[in-house]
């Protein structure tokens, strides 16, 4: 756990001789603890404080990076068990699990490199992918190669690795896995191609024993398979190991991977696994709904709660507005504009989207909030000067705050207010037939 | 060497409640539902049993809906022409309550009648939602409180506005009141606060803290939940009620599920995406302490509830 400006104080000199360019030795211990300041700046602290120092900054949980020619997933360095106390950081990377001796692999891979998907203006794709070892895996390895660069995760014995590892050498890929068996197998082979090695055991206490064996060999960076037979299993394995590690329990303190294994059962494991702490998904199934619903909730979840995603405030001009388009208001909340803007494209009807800076609130919330009212969309329309952009000066409201209507007309007196419905998927329908 | 679990020892509790009444109870439901009494945060069974797993609800309309998704008419069929013949399927898809969502067109008669003919059409506890709008609400809610005395349904939305009316009508009736708040601790709490003050004891009102679909705010809702769910363990009583979620309602809203034309074919297969908008949404909310959840796809209702069932221990 991170040390605070005071622990950190008691572990430096204290004489204030301002070399490290504070006034204070306690100034410069609040400048560590806010990580603005390198302990180096300090020309006088002990080797044993610099040691506790390293080892209290150390993430509680390893960042593990997996490489491929084309992009990397990252997992690892959170901090807190629940998003609201801080936020999640590392996305869990969704990877596809194919087989080796599938003879139809170059196709699939093909299939799901290709998926894209837009969310919010974002775009997402399919992180990596999977390959278990039923068949050549050095061949297998290589086809995937010849379609795309996206991590891999490689599934298989010591003897079949091998021949996949010096397909991909060069890479960062991840190994699965190492027991009690074959540990020492594979964390040789896992250093010899500085790969991530993942862990499995039958249980917390023997993955942990597992992971500091294989760290003693020198191997730095593994991910943890917690099993799991069921739903509820997994939930407490992965609970359990996110609180130990956020206590500094060295041995548990890296990614946890998440098999979410086919069937019917697989949307509902992957998204528990997304919601409570993986680092990495594999599925079994490409299936383009399922990795929409789940790289949405993925995108949700890692939202940093205290900075809802947002869209600049501003005029919108959407299918090539005119002076006689309409104006449409809404706010800068991010799925709000997007909802908006999304439905007024795709109705074909020209007209102008003016976003009210509302703190990045959607509608109802910002009028709950006295963060959108009728004084704040008066202000945007005159700020944005939208009278000039039309001859017809007709403002659309939303239809949850078709209350304002009445101050809005006090705010806007040469314009039209006119009430909206209350959700984007309407406003085709009413666009065609109140504002045509 | 064998690695110590920590274990969260959390001074407070979350309240019981129980919806309907047994003929022994003076009502005529065949089964009671009882939500509530954890002492953990969601399914961390290895720190304190849990007594009462969460329930699924299915939620029904008063009259045909024109607005829903062409999925959900297509599954439900002619049942959903009548109040009666909804329920009975919807208790035959799994349903451990029922949620009767009135509509704005309804008159107290039309909404007396669809509530008593749900009532006799199937034994499961009932919820009975007005249809959102304050004064309306009050005039359907009343009418419905009077007929269904002694059932012990519950009342709903009961908020800001007009929890006065509907818990009136709940505490003269005995029924459970339904209270939402929007997506805000302090906002839920303060309801709570109100309605206890008119002398409804806890173990009467149910808590909803308002959802937001997957894609559509639903991590707001998820983190209100944790927090409500968090002080309620840390002993704050006006935090400690089971909480009851709308995820049918907000997920079959969302454009992914409710339109199949005219959208991205990065999308995917309409319906097998509509049912992982309402599944992935619920067990999110699951995860995040919902311990009612309100669902609308027959197939929606089996998934979630074997989810369930896998996060109690067997």
């Amino acid at each position: 756990m991170a040390l605070s400006g005071i622990q950190i104080y008691k572990l430096l000199p204290q004489t204030n001789c301002k070399e490290c360019g504070y006034p204070t030795c306690l100034a410069f211990a609040m400048k560590l603890a806010a990580k603005q300041a390198e302990l180096s700046a300090c020309p006088y602290v002990s080797e044993e404080s610099k040691k506790q120092l390293a080892e209290s900054a150390a993430p509680p949980i390893r960042l593990v990076t997996l490489k491929g020619p084309e992009g990397e997933v990252k997992a690892g360095n959170e901090v807190c068990l629940f998003r609201h106390e801080k936020t999640f950081y590392n996305k869990p990377g969704l990877f596809i699990r194919l087989q080796a001796s599938d003879p139809n692999l170059a196709e699939k891979v093909r299939q799901a490199a290709a998926y894209k998907v837009s969310y919010v203006g974002i775009d997402f794709t399919v992180d990596g992918f999977a390959i278990q070892a039923d068949g050549d895996l050095g061949a297998a390895v290589k086809t995937v190669r010849s379609v795309t660069g996206r991590p891999l995760i490689l599934m298989g014995d010591p003897a079949s690795l091998p021949a996949g590892l010096e397909a991909c050498s060069g890479e960062t890929p991840m190994i699965y896995a190492a027991d009690a068996s074959n540990w020492e197998a594979l964390a040789d082979l896992a250093a010899k191609y500085k790969a991530a090695l993942a862990v499995k055991g039958a249980s917390l206490d023997e993955i942990a024993d597992l992971t500091q064996k294989i760290q003693a060999k020198g191997v730095e960076d593994m991910v943890l398979d917690l099993g799991g037979k069921t739903l509820g299993d997994w939930l407490t394995l992965s609970t359990q190991v996110r609180r130990l590690a956020l206590k500094n329990f060295r041995p548990l303190g890296y990614p946890v991977i998440a098999l979410a294994a086919g069937g019917e059962k697989e949307p509902l494991v992957a998204a528990q696994a997304i919601a409570k702490y993986a680092g990495f998904v594999v599925l079994d199934t490409f299936s383009p709904e399922l990795l929409y619903a789940l790289l949405v909730l993925r995108e949700n979840i890692y939202t940093d709660p205290q900075k809802p995603i947002q869209v600049q405030p501003g005029i919108y001009e959407i299918n090539k507005p005119t002076a006689e388009s309409p104006v449409l208001v809404t706010t800068n909340f991010s799925i709000t504009y997007f909802a908006v803007a999304n439905e007024v494209e795709g109705s074909g009807l020209p007209a102008w989207l003016v976003v009210c800076d509302a703190e990045g609130m959607s509608v109802l919330t910002a009028w709950a909030a006295g963060k959108f009212d009728a004084e704040r969309i008066a202000k945007s329309i005159k700020g944005f000067d939208v009278a000039s952009k039309v001859s017809q000066k007709r403002l659309v409201l939303p239809g949850h705050v078709a209350v304002l209507s009445g101050e809005l007309e006090e705010e806007l007196p040469d314009w039209e207010i006119k009430v909206g419905p209350r959700e984007a998927v309407d406003l085709p329908a009413y666009m065609k037939q109140v504002l045509a | 060497m064998p690695i110590e679990i920590p274990k969260d020892k959390w001074p407070g509790s979350v309240q019981t409640v129980t919806l309907g009444a047994t003929a022994a109870e003076g009502g005529t439901r065949t089964k009671t539902v009882t939500v509530g009494g954890q002492t953990s945060m969601p399914f961390m069974h290895f720190e304190a049993p849990a007594p009462h797993p969460p329930v699924v609800a299915i939620e029904i309309k008063s009259k045909r809906p024109e607005d829903w998704s062409p999925l959900l008419a297509e599954t439900w069929g002619e049942a959903m022409d009548a109040p009666a013949k909804w329920a009975a399927k919807a208790q035959e898809a799994g349903a451990d309550l029922l949620v009767l969502a009135l509509t704005l067109n309804d008159t107290p008669e039309s909404a007396v009648a669809a509530t008593k003919a749900v009532l006799s059409a199937s034994g499961l506890p009932l919820i009975v939602f007005g249809p959102g709008q304050v004064e309306k609400d009050n005039e359907l809610l009343v009418a419905v409180a009077e007929a269904a005395k002694g059932e012990k349904i519950g009342l709903g939305i009961c908020e800001d506005k007009n929890y006065r009316t509907i818990v009136a009508t709940a505490l003269a009736n005995g029924h459970v009141v339904t209270a939402r708040a929007p997506m805000d601790v302090n906002l839920s709490k303060q309801l709570n606060i109100l309605i206890t003050d008119m002398g409804l004891p806890l173990d009467r009102i149910l808590m909803d803290p308002t959802t937001g679909a997957l894609g559509y705010g639903m991590e707001y809702g998820y983190s209100v939940m944790e927090r409500l769910r968090l002080a309620a363990l840390q002993g704050d009583r006006m935090t400690q009620l089971p909480m009851i979620v709308t995820v049918g309602f907000e997920a079959w809203k969302a454009k992914e599920a409710k339109v199949g034309e005219g959208v991205p074919a990065a999308w995917g297969d309409w319906k097998r995406r509509a049912i992982h908008w309402e599944t992935i949404t619920a067990m999110a909310l699951i995860e995040s302490g919902a311990d009612i959840l309100v669902l609308r796809h027959p197939e929606s209702v089996a998934l979630i509830k074997a989810a369930i069932a896998e996060l109690i221990p067997a």
